[in-house]
């Protein structure tokens, strides 16, 4: 489903060039859950903003579906970022001034669901999270797992091909990351294919598959024994 | 995801999502921020309408004294190289024959010296009091009817058909109303109703007692000693009965364009100038009248710009502020456009609030305001001129610059990488 081809970043800065991932190749297949791990700077995070369509790679190709993303225009990788890929950010990255329900409905709109339709949509994402009963909440209204949850469900409510997760759980306390994480599961067994990011080696075996990352490069690509 | 929605991000799409997030932003806004925005859109509208407004209106109020005291709707007057108007018994019979006609007044005008202490004796190099004016025949009755000029008497009283030996004064020809003490300008001092005024037209004196002193702000009226048309006849040398002007009243609704067309088609250009009022205002009113409003527009400008100057910091503001957030609707796959729509609409949505209220205030209560309290200007009483189709174009002049403050800043910041927006770096 999504594949990255000799994937290359170089972050240059005055004489200075970091080589942030170096020549990675690696396939998602349709509903897999995958995780990434890897220290701080080992280019994880890099790795997910260049297979979630925000960053452009030096070199290299991710391919969803087998078309080449890269050389989109901007207009297309937004188009293809809303209606193909979900996102949750490690500080939620929900919007302070839209309630819950309003954060969901927003891309839901952009799709050209009527409002009608979008909040219905919304809502059956919010409740699949636990939160349709805080749905008319402000984030400054919610706890930072209820905030993550929302984030999950703008994520989910346009039933994207991929979720990409970016160290989701690192704000919050571990029961509540237990719960986030238990979202996740409960989302990849109904089908929905994942990428997600963490620190954390116990949530990464939990994935069907972990990558682990050192300096730009995969130093190991394990199936998870749990899962199968 | 069977129903998933693949379209192209069209116009209408890009707009409902940016009018749900700019309805949302300023409902979350904060009510202090969002009523000064208001009130700064609501002030520049006011200087826009009010201050051009009020600056054409002074010069407007005058124009309406002259149209309603003295030209009237249509002026017929003598050629300019003739001292009255010929055939003035015929004219005057095919002036009531004017489609809307109302009425009208017959003046005779000439020139004359006025003299105060003429019978004071003259110290060695002492020169009389006197003044040059404009010496106007009128019918009393006709006139007041026309012009109701017996209201504009602020002291003494109005002339009755009997009065062959009073005049009345215009306050410009006299010290007391205007103590202007300049070379070439001469007014009567010591004068009060009762005083003896000996009046010289060519070789001709009279002595006259003064009746009434007016002042009407139309200089008809207020630079001129006005006497029974019998009597400026008598002291011109004029034995008929032609008069120099004829000013005409026509009925509200009624063109005067038509009637002067008419008096025209009539045979009345042979013997007579004939104009609209339009055409027959001083030309010094129409070259201030000109002045002012680029004046008017001047400020006006200077107003809009710091208006849009506003808009363009507090959306700038807004959307530096919100930048991380702009950078996660864009990475959620919100069009650029739809975001930037959002920040259109706020700059609209404060524009249309503060055009609104500036609406109200102007056709509510400044307009009438200035109705009823007219600006005592010294040639005119100052009124409001704010038309509806004028003030709706500087509403929607504001309206168009607002946004446009409203969409530069917001695309200054949308168009910064996405990542970098996200990430706060």
């Amino acid at each position: 489903m999504i594949s990255a081809k000799n994937l290359t970043k170089i972050f240059t800065s005055g004489d200075q060039t970091v080589v942030a991932l170096n020549d990675l190749s690696f396939s998602v297949p349709e509903g897999q859950f995958l995780t990434v791990t890897g220290k701080s700077g080992s280019g994880k995070s890099t790795l997910l903003y260049q297979l979630g369509l925000l960053d452009l790679p030096t070199s290299g190709e991710v391919l969803i579906d087998g078309v080449d993303m890269v050389p989109m225009s901007e207009n297309d990788r937004t188009m293809t970022r809303l209606n193909d890929l979900g996102y949750i950010f490690q500080d939620y990255a929900i919007l302070p001034s839209l309630t819950a329900l309003e954060n969901t409905v927003v891309p839901l709109l952009m799709q050209g669901y009527s409002k009608e339709e979008a909040e219905i949509k919304a809502k059956k994402a919010l409740e699949k999270v636990g939160l349709l009963d805080r749905m008319n909440n402000l984030p400054s209204q919610l706890s930072g797992g209820q905030q993550q949850r929302v984030a999950i469900a703008r994520a989910i409510g346009h039933d994207p091909k991929i979720i990409f997760a970016d160290e989701p759980t690192a704000n919050l306390d571990s029961e509540t990351s237990d719960q986030v994480i238990q979202t996740f599961i409960d989302l990849n067994r109904e089908g929905q294919t994942i990428v997600m990011v963490t620190h954390e080696p116990e949530y990464a075996k939990l994935a069907h598959r972990t990558i682990t990352m050192a300096d730009g490069k995969i130093v190991s690509d394990i199936m998870n024994g749990q899962r199968h | 995801m069977a129903d998933r929605i693949r379209i192209e991000n069209s116009f209408s799409q890009n707009a409902k999502v940016g009018w749900y997030l700019a309805k949302r932003d300023i409902k979350q806004a904060n009510k202090w921020t969002t009523m000064l925005i208001v009130a700064v859109m609501t002030f520049t509208f006011l200087n826009l309408v009010v201050v051009s407004g009020i600056l054409v209106g002074l010069i407007q109020g005058s124009e309406d004294a002259q149209k309603k005291y003295g030209i009237g709707d249509v002026i017929v007057s003598s050629f300019i190289n003739r001292a009255y108007i010929e055939n003035t018994s015929e004219i005057t019979k095919i002036i009531k024959t004017i489609p809307g006609y109302k009425n009208h007044t017959v003046r005779f005008g000439g020139s004359a010296r006025v003299e105060s202490n003429y019978r004071s004796t003259l110290k060695p190099g002492e020169v009389r009091d006197g003044a040059g004016a404009t010496f106007l025949g009128i019918d009393p009755v006709q006139e007041d009817s026309f012009s109701g000029v017996s209201k504009f008497v602020i002291r003494g009283s109005y002339l009755t058909p009997q009065d062959q030996d009073s005049i009345l004064i215009g306050k410009n020809l006299l010290y007391e109303f205007t103590p202007i003490e300049a070379p070439g300008f001469q007014t009567l001092k010591n004068v009060s109703i009762g005083s003896r005024i000996l009046v010289t037209s060519g070789s001709v004196s009279k002595e006259y007692y003064l009746k009434g002193i007016l002042s009407s702000k139309v200089d008809e009226f207020d630079s001129s000693v006005v006497a029974l048309d019998s009597e400026v006849r008598k002291m011109t040398g004029r034995t008929d009965l032609n008069a120099s002007t004829i000013a005409i009243q026509l009925q509200p609704g009624s063109d005067p364009v038509a009637a002067k067309q008419f008096l025209l088609d009539s045979g009345v250009g042979t013997y007579a100038r004939v104009q609209t009022a339009e055409e027959a205002f001083p030309k010094f009113l129409q070259d201030m009248k000109s002045t002012f409003n680029i004046l008017g527009n001047a400020i006006s400008g200077i107003g809009l710009i710091v208006a849009s100057i506003t808009i363009f910091i507090v959306i700038f503001v807004n959307a530096i502020t919100r930048r991380r957030f702009i950078g996660i609707l864009k990475g959620i796959g919100i069009n650029r456009k739809a975001i930037l729509y959002s920040y259109m609409y706020q700059a609209f949505i404060y524009a249309v609030f503060g055009i609104t209220i500036g609406m109200a205030m102007t056709f509510l209560v400044i307009k009438p305001y200035f109705t009823a309290h007219p600006i005592n200007f010294p040639f005119s009483d100052g009124i409001l001129v704010a038309t509806v189709t004028g003030t709706l174009l500087r509403g929607a002049i504001l309206l168009v610059t607002t946004v446009i403050a409203g969409y530069i800043p917001a695309k200054i910041v949308i168009k910064q990488n996405t990542l970098s927006a996200i990430l706060g770096r």
